[in-house]
């Protein structure tokens, strides 16, 4: 919280980005699932402030999730099996959308499901949301049984259920990839050929935790997934692969703590970034990120933020 | 609920209260202005300097003083985290995030309730207690550890109400699990608790055989602490409700315990 003061507003840096139409005041969104609906936050931060944020996996009908223990601290990072416990879309349309929809940030919904239909029948229900610029379909949950991850793990299960959501989806269609796989940019081209406008990466990387002292698992699924700051060499190398690999533009986000990491994925070749397990340890992490990366240009002559793009 | 806040904490004293417990006193910046705390809230606190520590941690607030803008917390060594806390130097800054949490009801004046704290789960019966007291309410308190050392904050819980003590080793009071202690063989019109789940479940138990409401604080494994992750989750009438907004207490009469 210091650091901001000592620092000076950088005015001229052009910080806009855009994602096939969906145009970001700058690249900083939030991680589907580390951030609630966005409100969960207000008391923090000016959430109009972020290029945009992305709400909790939703699914054609509620789901409870997976039983409790769903959390382990690991080092740097923590596993979670939450299991995309979500109210619903109906709920979301009805209930949450009506608070968001005047918001002026992006507010884009993360998409899951178990069959190919399923998730063709969320989006077709956010389809008539005017203020939704985007869905981000999540092929690459490791959470749940069925669906979620397995259509994240092949190029044609990842392309089926891209050119399924394209037919119903009329605006911009960014598809979440898992990094448990062995050549992601493979999954990548098969998703852009199906008809995504942009990727977003990485998911969680499946993991596990063991509490030796009482010789159980310590979640109750036994495996979960992997996030914050452990996971971001792997994602940097990722995102960089899949950025040489595709033409649409790549949304980096894994272990993002800080200005600096996202500098890092820019540089690597994302066009915008998410933040997700830091902002449980800094609420404030995302505005404080925009900050610094102002900063960052105007130390290095950068006028516009996307000249850095790629740059490796 | 009230707003949230984000500030550094300055540490003005720590002070071991046995060999696992210690009390931080805290004053608060003034740049957060008026903080209004229910009784069973709590806080996040990141934990500096300790590298294996990713996640805040979650600690009770024990006690608050809106005037004097002073927080205590009571500490058990548990790990990394809390030990480090701990140990923190006098003039430290602490970051914490909240209050947090929805605290336990306050009853009308003239009614009786029973606190029931086990090992740290005294912590937020200080506040609780105080303010209970302030409102008129007949407070009774039972106390349970291991040994007569572990049982803190005795005189501080006799300004309160009436005291009654459970050690396993029979130390002090009465020899036994605290969820066999005799005050709690009469009905009150309010029971409070907060410790081990099979200290709370037992108490939940008695209180249900003779007909007393009963709240329980729980201690959910959390990563956020502010309704984001879905990590704390207690299954509930309702379904999963988050221990960090919904709770950290329940009536028991909403949680699928077997009472
Ligand atoms: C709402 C809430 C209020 C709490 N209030 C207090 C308080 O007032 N004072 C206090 O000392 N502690 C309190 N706790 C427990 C405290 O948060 C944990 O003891 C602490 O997070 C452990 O961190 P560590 O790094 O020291 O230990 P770790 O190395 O993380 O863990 C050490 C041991 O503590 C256990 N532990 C970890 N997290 C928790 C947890 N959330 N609850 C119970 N055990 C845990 C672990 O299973 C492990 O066995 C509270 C927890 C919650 C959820
Ligand atoms: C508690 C938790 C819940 C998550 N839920 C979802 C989800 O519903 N949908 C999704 O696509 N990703 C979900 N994720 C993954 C994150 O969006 C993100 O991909 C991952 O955590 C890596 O980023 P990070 O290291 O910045 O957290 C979740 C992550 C966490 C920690
Ligand atoms: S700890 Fe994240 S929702 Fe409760």
């Amino acid at each position: 919280m210091d650091n901001r003061h000592h620092t000076q507003p950088a005015t001229s840096v052009k910080m806009e980005v855009e994602i096939a139409g969906m145009k970001m005041k700058n690249p900083m969104l939030t991680a589907s699932g580390t951030f609630g609906f966005g409100e969960e936050f207000a008391d923090f931060i000016d959430l109009e402030k972020l290029g945009g944020f992305i709400v909790k996996g939703t699914t054609l009908e509620p789901r409870e999730g997976n039983p409790y223990p769903r959390m382990a601290e690991t080092p740097s990072g923590m596993l979670n099996a939450v299991g995309l416990q979500n109210k619903g879309v109906d709920h979301f349309v009805n209930e949450i959308y009506p608070r968001l929809k005047r918001l002026n940030t992006n507010v884009l919904v993360n998409v899951s499901g178990a069959k190919i239909d399923d998730y063709v029948a969320v989006a077709e229900r956010l389809a008539p949301l005017a203020a939704i610029p985007a869905i981000e379909v999540n092929i690459s949950c490791p959470n749940v049984k069925q669906g979620g991850m397995a259509f994240g793990t092949t190029t044609d299960g990842a392309a089926a259920v891209t050119e399924a959501i394209r037919k119903v989806w009329p605006r911009t269609l960014i598809v979440k990839l898992s990094p448990n796989v062995t050549s992601i940019s493979d999954i990548a081209m098969a998703v852009e050929d199906a008809g995504a406008d942009s990727v977003s990466l990485i998911n969680t990387i499946m993991g596990m935790a063991i509490d030796v002292e009482r010789r159980r698992p310590c979640l109750s699924t036994i495996t979960g997934g992997l996030s914050g700051a452990a996971v971001r060499p792997v994602a940097v190398r990722m995102v960089w692969q899949v950025a040489k690999a595709v033409d649409i533009p790549v949304i980096g986000l894994g272990g993002i703590s800080s200005g600096r990491d996202v500098i890092e994925f820019m540089l690597a070749g994302a066009r915008a970034v998410q933040i997700g397990t830091a902002n449980f340890i800094d609420p404030q992490v995302t505005v404080k990120a925009i900050d610094w990366m102002e900063q960052w240009c105007s130390r290095h002559g950068v006028t516009d933020i996307n000249e850095i793009v790629g740059e490796i | 609920m009230g707003k949230k806040n984000i500030f550094d904490a300055l540490l003005i004293s720590s002070r071991d209260l046995s060999e696992r417990y210690s009390m931080l006193t805290l004053r608060l910046p003034d740049s957060i202005g008026e903080m209004e705390v229910l009784p069973g809230q709590f806080v996040e606190i990141r934990v500096t300097d300790s590298p294996s520590t990713y996640l805040r941690r979650p600690i009770s607030i024990c006690d608050y003083d809106a005037a004097e803008r002073m927080m205590t917390l009571l500490i058990r060594r548990a790990g990394e985290g809390t030990e480090h806390l701990c140990n923190l130097p006098i003039g430290a800054k602490v970051d914490i995030l909240g209050p947090l949490g929805n605290g336990f009801t306050l009853p009308a004046a003239g009614t009786s309730a029973l606190l029931a704290g086990g090992g740290i789960g005294v912590a937020p019966l200080m506040l609780l207690g105080k303010r209970m007291r302030q409102a008129g309410v007949n407070v009774t308190l039972l106390l349970g550890a291991r040994t007569a050392d572990e049982i803190l904050l005795l005189d501080e819980f006799k300004a309160i109400g009436n005291v009654a003590v459970s050690t396993d080793d029979g130390s002090l009071g009465e020899k036994g699990y605290a969820a066999d202690n005799s005050v709690l063989n009469r009905r009150y019109d309010l029971v409070c608790t907060c410790g081990p789940k099979p200290m709370m479940v037992g108490i939940a138990r008695k209180a249900h055989a003779t007909g007393s409401p009963c709240e329980v604080s729980l201690e959910n494994l959390m990563a956020c602490g502010l309704g984001a992750c879905l990590c704390c989750v207690e299954p509930t009438l309702k379904g999963n409700l988050r221990a960090c907004v919904e709770g950290p207490v329940f009536d028991t009469s909403q949680l699928l315990w077997e009472l």
